[in-house]
Order: structure tokens, then sequence, then C-alpha cells
């Protein structure tokens, strides 16, 4: 089967510090995918790469295998790419329900395509009972929801997480958990997480990479990884949450 | 259509805008031709800052040069009907054309090239002085020495080339001000509207959600010059002179944005209760002043910058989203808060 989005050999300089080199991987349609990596290894760089914010310096990203770099992200968005903030940025003068329906416009043209579609987000999100609150007023959980929900309203079929799910208590993420893994069984959803919370990303993830110093180190199975031994040193002997 | 416009609207707030329309329809048949043109004055103010809440309120652009808009609007009418008899009616394309290709060549210069925030006010300030002194040396329409549109008699109210009572011009502006609600009214909850919101409060979360954020802006740039020079055409066939100096004048811009910041940014009825407020308390204190034989030149101005004052002080939102909420006008869960 060929590969949902494919990453080869990119790389992003910020003014002489190398944030990511050389970074390539595949990700298959339908699959829940993880990559972890200590704070400042590139993961985030990354995603701003595949969503269109930083031009990658070299190397090339594909999707549905057609080439995106170069693309803004709203064009990315458009193509088929949600994505979260690991910093929230909600509409903060919106109400939750508001801030949904600018995703769904994506693809709803009329106001009300676009708060049924909406709402059914919300629904899954757990946050229906809220739609009429001012983004201000939530709480941070409910913010990293929101930012999912919206992402979630413009149809993707691919969805990057970056960092869902830091900050939520363990029944607060198994939730979450719960809600990708229905999303991914049901509508086939596409999933990349940037995950620090070993507990989600051994939960979910099928396959994982591991990003060190702007590098990906190391691919495989949830088994493999947690028994490499180079992972284990930079990364998970360290700093791991589980 | 008007069912899909109601959507969503709380009934009360309907009862108030439909009483307020009435108040607004019989006030010529009692009003003196002072209080007449009071009258005109805040329909005005209350139309023009409603386009440029479009920028501001809506988008989250800070235009400080929206007399280059009313100014070329008045001229490009007016010299048309001057020169060649064209009605305003007619005219009007010319006004909005013009407009347009001004707020369109500010708009590509600031959002191809990241102008934004303070630097894009000084943008918009800068084009509208360039104008101011273009026009000043403009020979077509008399440059400094002011263009004039001929006077005639109000015997006849003739609508069809704004030649007419102040009466006429009431009406004209009180239909042009309904209008622009409407308008904003089926904006604010289109996709369009959504979108501008969206840019409004995170340019960087709403390209991410699929928002071509350079496209809405312009989009906001552009029908917010279109309904502005429609207020400048008013303007130079109610007051019948033109003079650079005044109408492309930086104070003119300034004046206009007064009502929407007192009234409240970004709301649908804030540019009405700012004007209303404005306009209303500046004339009633200047005429009770004048009553106790006190003549002070620049009251006005004095007045403006005390209310400016308060508000920013007291009610940074502004006056009204208070007030919505004190009379039970917010909108409820199938709809959305505005701010
Ligand atoms: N816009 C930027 N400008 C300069 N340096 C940046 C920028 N974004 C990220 N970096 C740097 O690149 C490196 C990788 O950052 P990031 O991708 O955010 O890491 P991670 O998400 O893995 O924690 C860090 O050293 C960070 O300081
Ligand atoms: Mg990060």
């Amino acid at each position: 089967m060929p590969a949902l989005l494919e990453v080869a050999g990119i790389s992003k300089n910020f003014r002489g510090l190398r944030a990511v080199h050389d970074a390539s991987f595949d990700i298959a349609e339908g699959s829940i995918n993880a990559l972890i990596g200590p704070n400042g290894a590139g993961k985030t760089t990354i995603f701003n790469m595949v969503a269109g914010v930083y031009r990658p310096d070299s190397g090339s990203i594909a999707f549905d295998r057609k080439p995106i770099h170069g693309l803004r992200p709203d064009q990315i968005c458009a193509a088929g790419i949600g994505r979260t903030f690991q910093v929230v940025k909600p509409f903060a003068g919106l109400s939750v329900l508001d801030n949904v329906m600018v995703g769904a416009f994506l693809t709803e043209k009329t106001s009300a395509g676009a708060r049924k579609v909406s709402l059914a987000v919300l629904e899954k999100l757990h946050l229906a009972a809220k739609c009429d609150l001012p983004a201000s007023s939530l709480t941070l959980p409910d913010r990293k929801r929101l930012e999912v929900a919206r992402a979630l309203a413009t149809r993707p079929r691919l969805l990057l997480l970056d960092e869902a799910m830091a900050g939520l208590r363990p029944t607060e993420c198994d939730q979450m958990v719960e809600v990708f893994r229905e999303l991914n069984r049901t509508d086939g959803l596409t999933i990349l997480l940037i995950e620090h919370v070993m507990r989600a990303v051994m939960a979910l993830a099928q396959h994982i990479g591991v990003l060190h110093h702007g590098e990906v180190i190391a691919r495989g199975s949830p088994e493999k990884i947690v028994r490499d031994a180079a992972v284990l040193e930079c990364y998970l002997g360290e700093e791991t949450e589980v | 259509m008007i069912a899909r416009l109601l959507e969503g609207v709380p009934r009360r707030g309907l009862v108030a805008l439909a009483a307020l329309l009435l108040v607004l329809l019989v006030f010529p048949a009692f009003a003196s031709g002072y209080l007449l043109a009071v009258g005109f004055l805040i329909l005005y103010f209350a139309f023009v800052g409603q386009a440029w809440n479009i920028m501001m309120g809506f988008a989250g652009q800070l235009s400080l040069g929206h007399s280059l808009y009313v100014g070329l609007g008045a001229y490009a009418a007016a010299a048309l009907y001057v020169h060649f008899g064209v009605s305003p009616w007619i005219g009007l394309g010319a006004s909005i054309a013009t407009a347009v290709l001004a707020g369109a060549v500010i708009g590509f210069l600031a959002f191809r090239f990241g102008v934004a925030g303070v630097y894009f006010a000084i943008l918009t300030i800068a084009f509208s002085e360039f104008a101011r002194i273009g026009f000043d040396h403009f020979t077509w329409v008399q440059g400094s020495s002011g263009f004039f549109l001929p006077v005639t008699n109000y015997a006849a109210n003739d609508l069809w080339n704004l030649r007419g009572s102040p009466t006429m011009f009431y009406y004209l502006m009180l239909g042009m001000t309904a209008g622009a609600f409407v308008l904003c009214h089926a904006l604010l909850r289109s996709r369009m509207g959504y979108y501008w919101l969206a840019i409004r409060e995170s340019q960087e979360a709403a390209q991410a959600l699929g928002v071509n954020v350079f496209r809405y802006k312009m989009y906001a740039v552009m029908i917010s010059a279109a309904m502005t020079s429609l207020a400048g055409i008013v303007f130079a066939f109610y007051y019948n002179n033109l003079f650079p100096e005044q109408i492309f004048h930086i104070s003119r811009s300034i004046e206009l944005i007064l009502g929407p910041i007192i009234g409240g940014i970004g709301t649908l009825v804030g540019p009405l209760v700012g004007a209303l407020l404005l306009t209303g308390l500046a004339e009633g204190m200047r005429e009770a002043m004048l009553q106790l034989g006190i003549d002070v030149p620049g009251v006005k101005q004095v007045f403006y910058g005390v209310c400016l004052l308060l508000v920013v002080m007291f009610l940074p939102n502004g006056v009204w989203p208070p007030l919505a909420k004190a009379f039970g006008f917010e909108r409820r869960s199938t709809d959305r808060g505005e701010r």
C-alpha cells in the first residue's frame, strides 16, 4: 500500500541552529504513528514543515503522492492535513462552537451545515455542553480538546497532533486515546502524534519514530522501540512519564 | 431569505430594532431643521462606523485612513455629476470602483509584504495624506480652491440627482444605515464573517484551518472601502462643496472611528450606539451651552476626548456589550456571541 505521507530527507536550520536534519519517514494510510524525542529534538519543526508553516531547506514532502512542500498552510489543510498546535491557539473571543465552525467551513458552505458538523465533532470530544462558552473561559484540558475539535472539523485524512495530551490527567488522557482510536477505526483517520506521555503513545501507536538532535535515530514498532539501546539512552531513560 | 436572516436573533432584540426604526422613520415629522441635521449626522456616522468596523471589528485590521474612501467616493460621483450631468446613482459605480481600487492597493502592499498592526495603520494614513495633497493639485476638480455642486432651490425633491431637502437626505441616510446593518449582520454569520473573526483572533490558527488569510483580509478592505465611498457621495451632495484639506484630512478619519470604538468594536449595534451618543450628546451639549450664552470654540473636540477617555478606562469593550447584557439582547445557543 502506498504511503499517505512521504517525508524524504527534510532539513531545517534556524540561523545556523540545526533543528531538523535529513529526516525521512513514511506514514501508511489508516495507521497511527508517534514521533517521540526529548524537548528541542525538532518534532514541532517537522510538523511545521509538513503543515506548511516553514518550507524545508531541503528534501521533499508528498501527501497522497503529490508534493506539498512550498504550499501555504491553508492549502495544505485543504489538501487534507489537519493539525493542532502544541501551544494552543484558540480564537479566544469566539464561543467554543464558533471556533469549531471556522474549521467546518472548509467543507461546508452554509452556516447551518457547518454548525451541524461542528456539534457532531464537539459531541465526540465531550465538549458539546460547553459549546456556548467563550473559548477564553476554557481550562487547559478543554482548550486541548478544542484544538483537536477544530482540526477534526476540517475533515482531514491525516491528523497531526502536537502534544495533544500533555497536561491531561490520566483519566482524561485515556478518554482522548479512546477518541483517537475510535476516529481511526470508524473513519479510517490516519494519525501522527507528537507525545511525551508514553502511556498514550504505547496505547495508540503502531509505529514510532524517535527524533534526537534533529535526526531520526530509530523507527519501528513500540515493542522494538522500548528495547532499542540508543533510544533508552537518549530519551526513555532520562525523562519518561508513564 | 428573511427567515434565515432572523434566525437566532433574540425576539426582544427584534422588537427593539423595529421600535428604533419606527422612531427614526417618524422623527422628521416632529424635528426642527436643526434636529433633522443632527439626525442626519448621527445616521451618517453610524453608517461609516459600520463600514470601518468591518475592517477593524471583524477582520482586526486597523485603518486610520478611511477619509480616503469618503473623499474618493465624494469626488468621483460629484465630478461625474458636475462635468457630465451623470446621476450619482450611476456615478456610484465610479465611486465604488475608485475606492475599492485604492483599498486593494493598500491591502495588497500591506498583506503581501507583512505590514501589520501599527505599521498597517500608518500606511492607511499615508495613503489618505497622498490623496489630500494630490487632490490639492487636481485641477479637473478645482484643486485646493474647492469643488462646488450647483445648488438649486428645494422646491421639489429630485432623488435621481440627489437634489432636494434635508428630509430627503435624512431618509436616504436612514435607508443606507439600515441596509449596512442588515448587510453586516448577514456577513457576520456567513463563512466570510467567521473567517474574518478567526483572522482577528489568530491568523496562524485561521490558516491552519484552511483560511486563505490574504484573500479574506483583501475582501474586508474592499467591502469596507466600497461602503465608505457611498457615504462620501451623500456627503458631497448634501454639503455641495468639497475641499481636499477637509474631506481627506486625518481628523475626519479619526472622527469616524470614535463612534464604533465608544459603541463597541466588532459589535453590530456598537457603531449605532456610538454615533448616537457622540453626535447626539455633543450637539445637545453645544446647544445647551449656547442657550446659556456660553460659546467656547473646540468644546466638541474636548467632549469627544472626554468620552473616549471614560470609555477606554471604564468600558474597554465599548458601551454596547454591557448594555446588551443588561437588556438580554445576547444571542444564545444555536448562534454565536459577538465578542
Ligand atoms: N521559529 C524558530 N526560530 C528559531 N529557532 C527555533 C524556531 N522553532 C524552533 N526552533 C529551535 O529548533 C529546535 C527544535 O525545536 P522544536 O521543533 O520546537 O522541538 P520539539 O518540538 O521537539 O521540542 C529547538 O532548539 C528550538 O529552539
Ligand atoms: Mg514541540
